[in-house]
């Protein structure tokens, strides 16, 4: 089996109050379009990442729905303005149930 | 009201370890009871093979102003179909006041257009995505904005020639 999950966030840990920042994340996934065949010539089920949700400090800062057109293990940069110190925390959800999160620190002085 | 329920949802960890529980004890084989969908993801704009359709259902019009506030920047020429490289930029305050609230992504001619929905805050402080997509063959993609007025604004079409394409068809 493909390897699946690993998500990866990389971002600066310090920033001044009210820069706007680079966030990149990286997440190992199919992202099956349910339109490909195996080898066999039997259809591969579509198995994708439909949701990621962003928050800082557990407040909504970005939601994002994903079509099969996404490619395999999704790259996703989006910008924060930096406001207070916290925690950055990602969450990715698949259409049978995978659920992969993970987080990272943010310094603003 | 979408983002609403995705907060509900994401609010209630018990019903998602629940659900992780069930699913784990086999009495419901994955793909079935859960065929899939994430609670809050609009299935029907995303499951549409038309554009018009697509753009209808997402967003409710087909005919959106192009402006020079939404730049999509994407190669002109992709060898590989399977990972086309897209910038999405939009110019907004970005403050409590007026940001670009919702953002589509569509590729014109792939089996399902709408690619992406994004659902910015004013805690972005801009409106800015990178990612990669699929596309099937030579084609337009094209993004529209939604401020928190409610203003459409679209980008100008990119068309993107596709050498080998990649939604494994």
């Amino acid at each position: 089996m493909a390897a699946i999950g690993n998500p990866m966030i990389r971002m600066p840990g310090s920033a001044k109050k009210g820069e706007v920042i680079e966030v990149r994340s990286l997440i190992m996934h199919p992202m099956d379009t349910g339109l490909a065949k195996d080898k066999a010539g039997k259809i591969i089920p579509a198995h994708y990442i439909q949701t990621v949700t962003v928050t800082f400090n557990d407040r909504p800062l970005l939601d994002i729905d994903w079509s099969t057109a996404v490619s395999a293990n999704p790259y996703l940069a989006f910008k924060m303005r930096a406001e207070e110190s916290g925690t950055l925390k990602m969450v990715w959800k698949d259409n049978k149930n995978g659920v992969w999160s993970t987080g990272a620190k943010l310094s603003v002085s | 009201m979408k983002n609403m329920k995705r907060r509900e949802f994401l609010g209630t960890g018990l019903t998602a370890t629940t659900m992780a529980a069930v699913a784990g004890t086999g009495l419901l084989r994955s793909g079935m009871a859960f065929a899939g969908n994430v609670a809050g993801w609009p299935a029907k704009p995303f499951e549409e093979k038309k554009l018009a359709a697509a753009m209808t259902d997402s967003i409710g019009k087909t005919e959106i102003p192009v402006s020079s506030k939404v730049r999509l920047s994407a190669p002109s020429i992709a060898e590989n179909g399977a990972a086309v490289p897209v910038t999405i930029e939009i110019d907004s305050p970005m403050n409590a006041d007026d940001y670009v609230k919702t953002v589509w992504l569509f590729v014109d001619h792939n089996p399902t257009p709408l690619a992406s929905q994004f659902n910015f805050t004013p805690g972005c402080g801009h409106a800015f995505i990178q990612q990669r997509i699929k596309m099937a063959k030579t084609d337009n993609v094209r993004v529209v904005a939604r401020t928190s007025k409610g203003e459409l604004m679209a980008s100008a079409p990119r068309k993107v020639k596709v050498t080998i394409g990649g939604c494994g068809g």
